[in-house]
């Protein structure tokens, strides 16, 4: 029996009143509720202030460069299959920095459960538009406001046929930590985009933005149905649609690799014979 | 009779001219020869001017050569190109249906042979009749190649084979026939490129990632194709970024983990270095150095990309940087840098370039079945509890544990961290983690393998050599010895770091000290002057694009050289 106390309990470097505080809280009932143990899990995070979450929960952790989340944790998880990997990073580092990993992992479907925390800023450099920046969003780098169209990471996942595809709010902590627990019981690769505020640098994506906009999606939504899938996926505006939007059942990147079929590469050992059989047609 | 044979097979890219030259080479080698090969080659898929020289001995052969003695030319540009480079009595060989063959070439009706998709087997078979090899040789070694699978295509080869050999023998031309005895035993052929993916395994190797990119990608391919039988995973990434990162993610994990790319590649994978030192996980990168800047010459060879390896990535940390000379030290250095990435978890590099990677030479036999995984990490370590990845020793390494293998949380942060890992702040622990990570250099130190002296002893010219430039820099000492100066080679296989104890006397102790590099600059000239303090005022540099050959270091020292 995994507790969330298991989890620990550490002091962060985060703004009192934070999205993050929600979404650790989440993660760590999601772990204890799947009965994941904090040795059994990797959690693999790149730079920022989400980047930092992993570092306030018990787990073995490799927090690695901006941007790079996914290709270590991918490295990892074929090391040894085994690991529960979980990569937790924000927009910035998984969309903006990131943004080549993230699609070359869904067309892999490596086993990853990828926690996005979505503030639609740049906190830890101090307010910068990001990704998923609303367009005329003002900062101090975009002062005449954000140009750019912003990107809709849930539907892109949806349109390449992610394993599994999900949108969750900090603001419905009851509800984000089920989306994550049904996450975690995915094989192959899975997305949550958690949307959250920023207290200190996003004046306009507040908790109160949210909440009126933030809607679940109603039972009867078939995440199998692609088309009903990309609907509801993008759909962002009056309403958002938040819960699991999109499932399938491509096996997962490690499950096609004939040399894991004996189990992880970590541990084994050098067979010799085999070595000296190959050299023999350079003979 | 010679002693020693450069074949030049010269032709357009899709003329099938590697084939030719590697069956040429293997069956040379079988025959008890030593091989070394080399190729020149333009960045395409077909057309251009392509080269494939196979030079063979029975005395051991360590360097290209630039002439030909026996030159085969598929198309009119080989002829056109290459005649000015025959030595005295060469052979040509052409194909009959060309124009402007010298006189005495012999033309080869190859149409008439063969059809045209096995012309390269009816050029192997006039070839191998000019040398006199062995026709069952040959034919074995043509069958090995393409395998029995189709039974039909396996007769056409062996037709082919024996009307070429018999059309030669027809001809009334002389032969080539190699002096000396050939040797017994098996020897292996193996080029730079495959001596490392074989280092790397022998080594555990288990993880390999990359991007593809010349000259470094037959290392991937060579690996991809052990990758079943030897419980490898190789992953083509989405780019070098993704590939030195996979690896790291996987070194950390436990998995034996290497890159192998070009500069260009490398230049995206720096950052990745420094995490590697920061994270302290062992990582083995591979630069095959090519021409620069950027994408510069993508098929040529050139040293310029030392400085760039020496220093990438930011900040402070130790590494070693192995050159190897020969195909054994790619095997054998690439098996050290994995020793050394592991025993100092932290980043070891294998520094080739586009000549020894794709130059194939014949080696003794690898006992592989008696060599230690020494790239594996052990499992067994002993820790004191709390577990602490960062725990402050004298030495530097610290215990290293597998995520999920143990019941201790394993924790590392490119951050500056704590001995648990985390993150931190506190600059007197700031100043001992610099410290603990410097303090691994002693290994490195400790483990160095010094430069390599051959010739004689206070010499009146010593090049000093580094990387695949050995063969070369040691046949144009012989030469120079054979005509009566003293002479010997200093050559270094590992150019970081760097023991001034081991070889500086050397460096004073010669009349002239001449520094033979493929670059512009001298930049191990340069390097060696940091570390010791002694200017080597005279180079032989090549930058051209072309490998440096005995006969180019005797040209550009000069008459002052050979005095």
């Amino acid at each position: 029996m995994v507790e969330i106390a298991d989890y620990g309990e550490r002091e962060t470097a985060w703004c009192p009143g934070c999205g993050n505080f929600a979404i650790l809280k989440a993660v760590k009932r999601a772990l204890a509720g799947s009965g994941i143990a904090p040795h059994e899990v990797l959690f693999v995070s790149g730079i920022g202030q989400a980047a930092k979450a992993p570092h306030y929960l018990n787990c073995n952790l490799f927090n690695g460069l901006h941007g790079r989340a996914i290709p270590a944790a991918t490295g990892a998880k074929l090391a040894n299959p085994a690991l529960r990997v979980i990569v937790e990073s924000g927009d910035g580092c998984i969309y903006g920095e990131g943004g080549n990993h993230i699609l070359a992992a869904i067309r892999r479907n490596i086993g990853l459960t990828v926690l996005v925390h979505d503030n639609m800023v740049y906190g830890l450099t101090k307010g910068q538009a990001s990704p998923t920046s609303g367009p005329g969003f003002v900062t101090k780098a975009q002062p005449r406001g954000v140009a750019s169209e912003p990107m809709n990471p849930v539907e892109l996942a949806v349109a390449m046929r992610a394993g599994f595809v999900a949108r969750a709010f900090a603001g419905l902590p009851d509800h984000l930590a089920g989306v994550i627990e049904r996450a975690l019981s995915r094989r192959g690769f899975a997305l949550v985009d958690i949307l959250q505020p920023c207290v200190t640098f996003n004046k306009v994506n507040t908790f109160a933005w949210y909440r009126e906009r933030c809607r679940e999606v109603p039972p009867s939504h078939d995440p199998h149905d692609r088309a009903a899938a990309l609907e509801l996926a993008s759909e962002w505006g009056e309403t958002i649609p938040v819960g699991v939007i999109y499932e399938n059942d491509r096996p997962p990147f490690e499950d096609r690799i004939a040399a894991l079929s004996p189990g992880p590469l970590v541990g084994r050992s050098l067979d010799r014979k085999a070595l000296a059989a190959a050299l023999e047609e350079h003979y | 009779m010679p002693n020693q044979v450069n074949v030049l097979v010269g032709g357009e890219a899709g003329q099938g001219l590697v084939t030719v030259g590697e069956l040429l080479a293997g069956s040379l080698a079988r025959s008890g020869y030593s091989v070394l090969t080399s190729q020149t080659y333009e960045s395409r898929i077909r057309g251009g001017h392509n080269t494939f020289s196979v030079r063979a001995g029975a005395a051991e052969v360590l360097a290209p050569s630039e002439s030909a003695d026996l030159l085969v030319a598929l198309d009119g540009e080989t002829l056109r190109l290459h005649s000015g480079a025959l030595s005295p009595g060469a052979l040509v060989i052409a194909d009959g249906a060309l124009e402007g063959r010298p006189s005495g070439a012999l033309g080869v009706p190859f149409g008439e042979l063969a059809p045209a998709r096995q012309a390269n087997v009816a050029a192997l078979g006039v070839i191998s009749g000019a040398l006199s090899l062995d026709r069952e040789v040959v034919r074995k070694a043509v069958e090995d190649r393409f395998g029995r699978k189709d039974a039909e295509v396996a007769r056409q080869n062996e037709e082919v084979l024996r009307r070429a050999y018999d059309w030669f023998a027809r001809s009334g031309a002389r032969t080539l026939t190699l002096e000396g005895a050939p040797r017994a035993g098996r020897r292996l052929l193996l080029s730079g490129n495959e001596a490392v993916a074989f280092g790397a395994v022998s080594a555990g190797l288990r993880f390999a990632s990359f991007y593809p990119m010349t000259p470094s990608t037959p290392i991937a391919e060579k690996l991809a194709a052990l990758a079943e039988k030897l419980g490898l995973v190789v992953e083509q990434a989405e780019d070098e970024i993704a590939a030195v990162n996979m690896a790291i993610g996987a070194s950390f994990a436990g998995a034996p983990s290497m890159v192998s790319t070009a500069g260009g590649g490398f230049a995206l994978m720096v950052e990745g270095v420094s995490l590697a030192a920061m994270t302290e996980t062992p990582l083995v990168v591979v630069v095959g150095q090519r021409p620069a800047p950027a994408t510069g010459l993508p098929t040529r060879t050139e040293q310029a990309d030392l400085e760039f390896v020496l220093h990438a990535g930011h900040g402070e940390f130790p590494r070693a940087v192995f050159a190897p000379g020969s195909i054994e030290q790619c095997f054998h250095l690439t098996r050290k840098a994995f020793e050394l990435a592991e025993r100092t978890q932290g980043p070891a590099f294998v520094l080739t370039d586009h000549f020894i990677a794709d130059s194939m030479r014949t080696i003794e036999p690898l006992d592989v079945e008696s060599l230690e995984a020494v790239g594996a990490p052990r499992e067994d370590v002993p820790v004191e509890e709390p577990y602490r990845r960062y725990r402050l020793v004298p030495g530097g390494v610290s215990p290293r544990l597998l995520p999920g293998r143990t019941k201790h949380l394993v924790v590392a942060d490119s951050d500056e961290h704590d001995e648990f890992g985390h993150i931190t702040e506190d600059l007197s622990l700031r100043k001992l983690m610099v410290e603990k990570r410097l303090a691994k250099g002693a290994i490195l130190r400790e483990a160095c393998v010094p430069p390599e002296y051959a010739g004689d002893e206070r010499p009146e010219v010593l090049l000093v050599a580094w990387g695949s430039t050995r063969g070369s820099a040691l046949e144009a000492a012989r030469i120079l010895r054979e005509r009566g100066a003293r002479s010997a080679v200093l050559h270094f296989a590992q150019v970081w770091p760097l023991v001034p104890e081991q070889f500086a006397e050397r460096l004073r102790g010669a009349r002239e000290v001449v520094c033979v590099e493929s670059n512009a600059t001298g930049q191990f000239a340069r390097l060696l002057r940091r570390e010791t303090g002694v200017e080597i005022a005279r180079r032989v540099l090549r930058y051209d694009g072309l490998a440096i050959t005995p006969e180019y270091i005797l040209r550009e020292l000069g008459s002052a050289a050979r005095s």
